[in-house]
Order: C-alpha cells, then structure tokens, then sequence
C-alpha cells in the first residue's frame, strides 16, 4: 500500500496547462500508514516529508525543508485521546521514549524500543488491563494502540504540589483607553464567564488597573465592597496589601461581581482626570511579583504605547512611513528588552503573559509581543472596536476565558538518532536542546521544529518521532500527553518528492520567512520564497525525465498548489512591502503565521472563497452537532467571481462578503431584506433574520464559519460591489494581477 | 646611558611578560566559554545561566584584548601587532552586530539554543582558544629571547 501510495504521488503534470488546481474542499493530510498500527492523526503531529532521506546531502539535493508540525494542546474528544487512568507508564531504559504502537514486541516479557532499539523488560502485568485488573491481550492497550494518548502523572513527574489556577487581569484605564469603551464589554463577558473559568475550587484570581499610576483592588472575603488602593510612584514598586490582591474566586464572588460591575463607572472618562500615559511596565511587574509563588496566567488589556515607568516606549513609526512606498519596513525588532527579561522571568516562575492590544495608534507591538513570546502567552490585536470587531471581540474573549488550558508545562520532542531539531517555532522558550518551557499550554498554539540530519540513517528503516506534553490541568491533575510518528527512511530521491506533505511545507516555509524578515528584512524573505520555489521545482525538474528540454513546467502532483500559495503569501499583509500597512498590523500577522496550527495557517494564508448565492440544500451535509454546510472553495481571481452573485471570503480573521451589482432583486430581498441592490446601504455587519430558508442556510453557514474552535473568530463585513470597502474584499483576490505584483500565471511563466 | 638601557631592556621584559599574562587570561577566557556552551548542548545548564555567566566576561575580554595590541604597539612589535588586528576589527563587529539587549553581552538566551547559533559559538570559541594558545608560544618564546638577549 506505501507503493501503492508513492505511485500515485509521483505523477507529475504542467502546471502551466492545468489551470484550476484548487480542491474544491480542503484536503486532508495523510501520514503513512503501517497496516494496523495507525499513524498518529495529521492534524496533531505532521511532517514536511512523509519518507525521510537517509542523508543530509539527499535532502539538499531535493531542496524541500525538513520539519514537524505539532499541535500539543488540540481540544480532543474521549475516543481521538484514550486516557489512561492507572498503572505503570512504561518508558525505554536508555532513551526515556514512552511505549508506543510501534515498539516490537519480544517474547513474552521483553520489548524493543524503537527510537534507540534497546531491549527492556516488560512489567508482569502487560497483559492486563491498564488499571491491573481483568486479563486484556497487549496488543489491545490503549498505549500499545493508539499513536496518541495521555497520562495520569504519578507524583516523580511533578516538581511541586500541582498549584491552583492563577488568574490575574490588568486594565489599561488611561483616557485612550476609557475613550473606546472596551472596559464595559470585557467586564461583561468576565462576569458572564466566571463560572465557566478553568479552575476548581481552589482557584484564584486579582485585578489591577493601569494609568499612570496603579490602582490595586482589595477583594479580600471579609469586606463589604472592593477596596481601591492606588500606587502613585510607578518607579519604586511595592504591594500595597500583603493579601487580599490575589484571592479566592469561591470565596470572594460577590465581591468580585460587584467590582466588575463597578469597574467601567469607577473610570468614567468624563469623570475621571485626563491621564492618557500607560504605565503598562510596572504594571506588568507587579502583578508577576503577585503571582510568582503560584504561576499561572497573566491577561494585560493594553490600549496605547507604554509611556512611563520601566519599559516605556518611543513612537518610532510616523505616518511618513505609513503612505509613503517605502524601500523595507522599519521597525519590525523590539526597541528594549525589557520585555523580553520580563518574560524570561515569567518563564522561570511558569507565568504566562496574554496581551490584548486594542489601539488604532502605533503601540509598538514588536517591542510588547516579545513578553507573551517567550512566556508562551498569546497576543490579539484590534484596531478599533466598532459593530463589525465588537462581536468578534466579545467571541474572542469568551473563547479565551473558557477554553480548556494547561500549566506549568514542558514539551519534549524524542527523535531517532542520527536527527536533530534545529530550530523551534511557536511561542515558547527553549530551554534545552529539545525541552521547550510553556508555562501556558491553550489549544490554539501550534509549534514547529526544523530538523536536521546529522548522521546517516542508512541502518534505520523507520525513523520515530515522539512529543511529550507533561502539563497540570486546571484542576490540579498532573497528566503526560504523547503523540508518536513513525515515518519510513528512504535513499531514493523520486521517493522524496513522491512523499511531500506540501501544506506542511507552506507552513514551514511561512515560518522561516517571518524569522528571515525579522533578522534581516521583509525583502529578503520575499526572495527566500522565490527561490525556496524556484529550487524545489528546478531540483525536480534535473530528476524528471524529459522535462529538460521542454518549456513546460513540470511539478509532481504532491507539491500542486506549493506556487499557488507562495504566490498568496508574497500579496499577504504580513509580507507585502507596498500599501502602507501599519507596522503593528504586520506584527500582528506574523504572529499568527508563527503559532497558528496548520489548518488555520492554510486558511490564513490562501483564504477560502464561496460562492454564496449558490448555498443551497444540496450543500447541507448532516453531522453530529447538526447541519454543516460544505460550499466547495473557488480560486481567488476575478475570473471566478462574476456580478451576478453575492461571494465569501474567508480567512479566519475576517469574513468578507462582496455583492455584485447585477445580483438578483430575489436574493436582495430573500436574504438582506431590501428590493434591490441600489437600496443596500453601503455597509452592514450582520444578515437581517428573515424567515426564508435561504436567509436561514446563508445565516447557518456564517455562523458556522464562526464559531470553529479556534482562537479566532471572524468578524463579518458585507459590502456592496461599488463601496469604499471594495478594496477589502479585492486585495484577497490574490492570483491576480494588482499595481504592485504580478499574478499567478505570470509568476509561473517568469 | 646604562641605566637607559637598563631601564629599556626591563621595559620591554615587562611588556613582554605582561603581553603573555595577558594571554593566558584570555586563553581561560575561552577555555571557560567553550566549557559552558558544552554543558548547555549536553543539558546541564539552561541558556538563562548561561547568558549571565558569559555576558559579564565579554567586555572584560575585550578590553584585555585592546590592552594586549597597545602593548605591542608600545613595545614597538609591528608584526605580532599586524597579526592581532584582524582580531580586533572581528570583536568590534561582533559586538556591533549583537542583539539588541541592556546588558552588556553578546549572548541572548531565546536565541543561543538555535543549532546553527550554537555550532557557530562554539566554532568561534575553539578557534580563538588556538589562536590565543599559538600566540602564546610565541610570546613565551618572546620573553625567553629577551631575557636570554639581555644576558648575553
């Protein structure tokens, strides 16, 4: 069946010939197959290259970049993660791998570890049971079963007591920050997750507010109402209150409602003085002086460029550079390293920090980015927070307060000998050569390791991967999650390309490129693309037989849609060099490039489009949890967009609705609730609720589309062909050809 | 005019010892710094500790460094000077081009565990142990011409 499957793999076409490449539905990635032993899922561990070469020079002859993508902390369901309640974890002697489905089984009471093929003894009890009891056959374990599997932790893997949750929350009331008004919607959405925080009874929590001066809440149980103390001096920081600053949730829940009802009147902007510096440093350093015995999570609300106290920050882009076409982008690399120290410490005491930056002025991002980089933390950005945002905003927010998280953790990646991990993406800090320290697991954080072959896998006929994700539940529960790939070594070069996994390797490609952008600039990575392109086909090209002379361009069917989406990824934001796109913005992008998991980065960087005045029943596929809507995905050209129709673009961030001019007064009426398209207002942010099924299925499909289980929701802009906003919905267009780039044809003639 | 002469000889006895003590400083400079990126490959140390142990010693190292050519410029040893400003000129960039930190240091814990940014640590720290030891020899020898010319 691994013939079977490379054959099919090898054939190769001219992609200037083929012109509509694109599957009509997202595909699916595969790892090998080995008989009855399943490889783990894809979308949790994958790899560039389904057949690892045996040497280093091999894979440079074949110019793919090596790496694993791994999605540690995805939210899975009973049967997709066997837990494993009791019983002894077996581990290999030598190498510490945990038993997997790929280890050879001896005799009776020895295995074979297949990372380093040392032979260990097994327990008595192998053939029972995980929790000691009825006879159950080895083979028929949970862990001897499936590739991916957790752990119950006995007390040698914890350092310490596993400790409560922390949570803690610092608001930004500076008058900018009062200006826009997000303090009322985010001290709704906590109370309205209070109960649904992760955490048990034991869980605690604090607030502080940040201007120029700090303002700390004493929510300590024996009060009446919260208490404000304020610190005035931002440079010689102490707690005002021994206790009180960080407690109980259970305990201290009235008062805590009351304060979240309080807080947004507390700071009215009319009433209060007008303080518009943020004192976001000390802030930040307080509120880990509070937290650090325990660890934990730290969320900070920042709303404008940290202006006094430790880590203040200058303004360094103007709006010069904003209009102007510039050479290369400036100011991409933090200014200070304050917080990057910051998060070093955090690190060390397994705090996390989040920011969420709300702020249309420049807040200099790529200086602040850096304290939930290496903390492990996450970052959301919003430039405003108007009808189309605020509902995003509010999902995003009620997803990050409620979603399951894990702390204190470390993640360890096993690798056969001879491999060696290289370099680590994602937002963690490493402290070992494959010891990544997340004080703060979330299921939205994807990571990515670049591989390098050291030694000659000559004698190895299977190469094993192994994640170890050793974490503390919300609830105090030590627990190890494993996931095992096993991919076969191959000395063939047409194997390699036969094998590629080319949406793991657009990833990789993306991520290298923000690195490459931040250490040298925005225009060296746009040639890295171009010639990690141009190689990979040339290198192909040298193996195919015939291809040589002839002017077609010859790709193997598994690396299709690789200039397809180098081509997007050239015109996206993150790395377009005209347009004037806010430096914050870019940051923003290449963040997401760097911790989005691999289906979300794919959407990100080659969005979907559907054509919307096309849903109809037929589309309806029945699932689980209901009706799912399955509109097939067109190319992002103009071509395929026509006026008669109303379209969606999709690219995780935002939904972008474009109705055509000559669209049907039918579809106006039965689903924007206006005779025709003359009377649609310019802009609107929601489909009316009408009665008609198609308004129903369009307003399913939506919804839909939002509510995946990522750390993104989409916010939704619908347009009308001739607005100002047409732009928003045209720059996704990206095979075509605009001012600045060439299209997706001309690139693959040129 | 003895005493002149007297006085050069030991001046240039003292540059020249002075010149190998010097470099035996560096040499335990390097020597050190090659042991701890060791210990950070092999896992016994964690790229936090190493940053704070080896920053402290760059500038010092630097700064023996300078000291050294000053002396061989004093000492009037054009050759053995000519031969230490490559040195000089590669410490300067490197420092230029570190990243940007408020310590003063070279060594940045979120980037020293990358493979390729410790291969080319540790590459750096062989090759200037043995450029340190083989100058060494030769201002030992250097010490030992002088003293031996000023008996004769």
């Amino acid at each position: 069946q691994q013939q079977q499957q490379q054959q099919r793999y090898l054939e190769s076409f001219d992609l200037l010939q083929k012109r509509h490449l694109l599957p009509p539905h997202p595909p699916k990635m595969e790892n090998p197959e080995y008989g009855d032993r399943r490889n783990v899922n894809p979308e949790l561990f994958c790899c560039t290259l389904n057949a690892i070469p045996e040497t280093q020079s091999l894979l440079e002859k074949s110019r793919i970049p090596l790496g694993i993508h791994l999605h540690p902390f995805k939210e899975l369901s009973e049967e997709e993660l066997p837990v494993i309640y009791s019983g002894i974890i077996l581990r290999c002697r030598s190498c510490r791998t945990y038993i997997n489905p790929f280890v050879t089984l001896l005799d009776q009471r020895r295995w074979r570890c297949n990372v380093c093929f040392r032979v260990n003894e097994a327990p008595e009890d192998i053939d029972c049971d995980v929790s000691g009891g009825r006879f159950v056959p080895r083979a028929k374990r949970p862990d001897l079963r499936c590739a991916a599997v957790e752990y119950i932790a006995p007390s040698e893997y914890m350092m310490r007591a596993p400790q409560p949750t922390v949570l803690f929350f610092a608001f930004d009331i500076s008058s900018t920050a009062l200006q826009s008004g997000y303090l009322s919607v985010v001290c709704q959405c906590l109370k309205e997750s209070l109960d649904s925080l992760p955490g048990d009874s034991r869980t605690l929590i604090g607030f502080l507010g940040f201007n120029s001066s700090l303002h700390f809440f004493n929510l300590k149980s024996k009060l009446s109402q919260p208490q404000t103390m304020v610190v005035s001096d931002v440079d010689d920081l102490f707690l005002p209150s021994p206790e009180g600053l960080l407690v109980n949730l259970k305990e201290s829940r009235e008062l805590v409602d009351s304060l979240l009802d309080q807080l947004p009147s507390l700071y009215d902007k009319n009433q209060a003085a007008f303080d518009p510096k943020s004192a976001l440093g000390p802030a930040l350093h307080s509120s880990f002086k509070l937290v650090s015995s325990y660890g934990g999570r730290i969320t900070a609300f920042q709303c404008s460029l940290p202006s006094c106290g430790d880590g203040q920050l200058k303004a360094r882009e103007t709006s010069s550079d904003l209009s102007s076409k510039a050479k290369d982008v400036l100011y991409l690399n933090a200014m200070t390293d304050f917080y990057k120290q910051l998060a070093l410490d955090c690190s060390g005491q397994q705090v996390a920090v989040d920011v969420f930056l709300l702020s249309s002025a420049y807040a200099d991002l790529a200086t602040t980015c850096c304290v939930s980089k290496y903390s492990s933390g996450c970052v959301y950005y919003y430039r405003n927070l108007n009808n189309a945002t605020l509902a995003k905003f509010r999902t995003e927010l009620k997803r990050y307060l409620t979603r399951p998280i894990g702390f204190e953790a470390v993640l360890r990646i096993r690798t056969t000998r001879g491999l060696s991990l290289h370099t680590f993406h994602g937002h963690c800090f490493v402290r070992s050569t494959d010891l990544l320290s997340l004080p703060n697991t979330n299921p939205d954080h994807g990571f990515t390791v670049q591989l390098v072959i050291e030694d000659s896998l000559k004698d190895v006929s299977n190469v094993c991967f192994q994640s170890a994700l050793l974490y503390t539940t919300s609830r105090g529960e030590r627990r190890i999650r494993i996931y095992t790939l096993v991919l076969p070594v191959t000395n063939k070069l047409r194997d390699l390309y036969g094998s590629a996994n080319q949406h793991a390797v657009v990833a990789l490609l993306s991520k290298m490129a923000v690195d490459r952008s931040l250490s040298s600039s925005v225009g060296a990575a746009r040639e890295g693309f171009l010639s990690a392109l141009l190689d990979v086909l040339a290198a192909y090209r040298r193996i195919h037989p015939g291809a040589q002379q002839s002017q077609r361009l010859i790709v193997p069917t598994s690396l299709s849609l690789l200039a397809l989406r180098i081509h997007s990824l050239l015109q996206h934001r993150a790395f377009r060099l005209s347009g004037g796109i806010p430096v914050d913005e870019r940051i923003f992008s290449m963040m997401l490039l760097k911790c989005l998991p691999v289906s979300d980065l794919l959407r990100y960087i080659y969005p979907s489009l559907y054509a919307l005045h096309e849903l109809s029943d037929e589309h309806c596929v029945p699932t689980k949890g209901g009706n799912a809507y399955s509109l097939p995905r067109l190319h992002l050209s103009a071509e395929q967009v026509s006026r008669t129709g109303a379209y969606l673009v999709d690219n995780g961030q935002a939904l972008s609705v474009w109705i055509g001019k000559d669209v049907s007064s039918d579809f106006c009426l039965d689903v924007l609730d206006r005779p025709n398209f003359a009377s649609l207002p310019e802009l609107m942010t929601e489909f009316p609720e009408l009665d008609t099924s198609q308004s129903k299925a369009i307003r399913d499909f939506v919804r839909q589309l939002q509510t995946r289980k990522s750390a993104f929701s989409p916010s939704l802009l619908i347009f009308r062909e001739d607005s100002r906003f047409k732009s928003t919905f045209t720059q996704y267009l990206v095979d075509d050809r605009t001012d600045s780039s060439s299209s997706y044809y001309e690139l693959l003639t040129n | 005019e003895n005493l002149i002469k007297f006085l050069e000889m030991w001046l240039e006895a003292g540059i020249c010892i002075a010149v190998a003590i010097l470099d035996i400083g560096l040499i335990f400079f390097m020597v050190w710094s090659i042991i701890c990126f060791d210990e950070l490959k092999t896992d016994f140390r964690n790229p936090v500790d190493l940053c704070n142990s080896l920053n402290p010693l760059v500038l010092p190292e630097y700064v023996i460094h300078v000291i050294l050519c000053i002396l061989l410029a004093v000492g009037h040893y054009w050759l053995t000077f000519l031969l230490n400003v490559p040195l000089l000129l590669y410490h300067a960039y490197r420092y230029s081009s570190r990243p940007r930190m408020s310590v003063h240091g070279l060594y940045d814990p979120t980037q020293v565990m990358n493979l390729s940014e410790m291969k080319k640590n540790q590459m750096e720290g062989w090759t200037k142990l043995i450029a340190y030891l083989v100058c060494f020899f030769f201002y030992l020898f250097n010490v030992l011409y002088v003293f031996l010319s000023a008996e004769s």
